[in-house]
């Protein structure tokens, strides 16, 4: 069983986890979107790519999403087993399948909704284990 | 063969760099109460520890071999095959942070790795 103060803030600190790195992939990628395809590699044209990227707000906006998500995920590790955070986390990839099925349409394939389907029964065993199993 | 190696680079440096992070954070201890103040104080202290650093680094070099890899091989090959960090992950945590992985974690765990491979497949 999870004691009651570590369930908690656990669960708080693994929600902005897979919100923050969901949010901050989704907002790079649209960021990079924006600025269109790198074809030319000559130093003016990395120049002005570096400044596009770093003028755009997208970026901006996932690189502070990633930030949210880095903190969340040290504090996590402060207290929770190692062998607990990484795959509990991996139940973004099925937040991620829902979210694009159900907001923005996408098509999804069977072999994909399989893959969600047994990382939410992986998740599901790894939270019945002890967060934590190291003393301190 | 290259590709064998590049994947193990990945893997590998990524499962470091979590590992060492792990220590860095489990070396700190437990963050309660959970305050502002108390996350800024645990943050200072966090970079000032050489094992988080180390960590970093090591997630740099499994995320630039990644960016490496990509640029020549295969996604649909590159992408599962990094769901081996799972993998990885809990026999580091096993061995290097004596964490217990109860039969129960491990079935997960391979659950985990197993749909992760399946989801980045398609």
């Amino acid at each position: 069983m999870i004691s009651k103060h570590l369930g908690k803030k656990t669960y708080a600190l693994f929600a902005s986890m897979v919100l923050f790195g969901s949010l901050g992939n989704v907002l790079l990628s649209k960021g990079m979107k924006q600025i269109g395809e790198i074809l030319d590699l000559s130093p003016g044209a990395l120049v002005s790519l570096f400044v596009k990227t770093f003028t755009n707000g997208s970026v901006w906006l996932g690189i502070l999403s990633l930030l949210v998500f880095f903190v969340s995920y040290l504090l996590l590790l402060s207290w929770a087993d190692f062998s607990y955070v990484q795959p509990a986390s991996a139940i973004g990839y099925g937040l991620v399948a829902v979210l694009g099925y159900f907001m923005l349409g996408e098509s999804i394939s069977w072999t994909r909704w399989a893959g969600v389907l047994l990382i939410c029964a992986g998740v599901a065993l790894v939270g019945r284990t002890e967060p934590r199993t190291t003393g301190d | 063969m290259r590709l064998v190696l590049f994947i193990a680079i990945v893997v590998l440096g990524g499962t470091a760099g979590d590992i060492a992070v792990s220590h860095a954070m489990k070396q700190i201890g437990e963050v309660h109460p959970l305050t502002p103040a108390a996350v800024l104080t645990v943050l200072a202290r966090a970079f000032r520890m050489g094992w988080l650093w180390i960590g970093i680094g090591f997630m740099a070099v499994g995320f630039f071999s990644l960016l490496a890899l990509l640029s020549w091989a295969d996604v649909s090959v590159v992408v599962p095959a990094t769901a081996l960090s799972y993998v990885a992950g809990a026999f580091g945590a096993k061995f290097l942070l004596d964490e217990q992985v109860a039969p129960l974690r491990w079935a997960g765990v391979l659950l985990v790795c197993l749909g992760v491979a399946l989801v980045s497949i398609s």
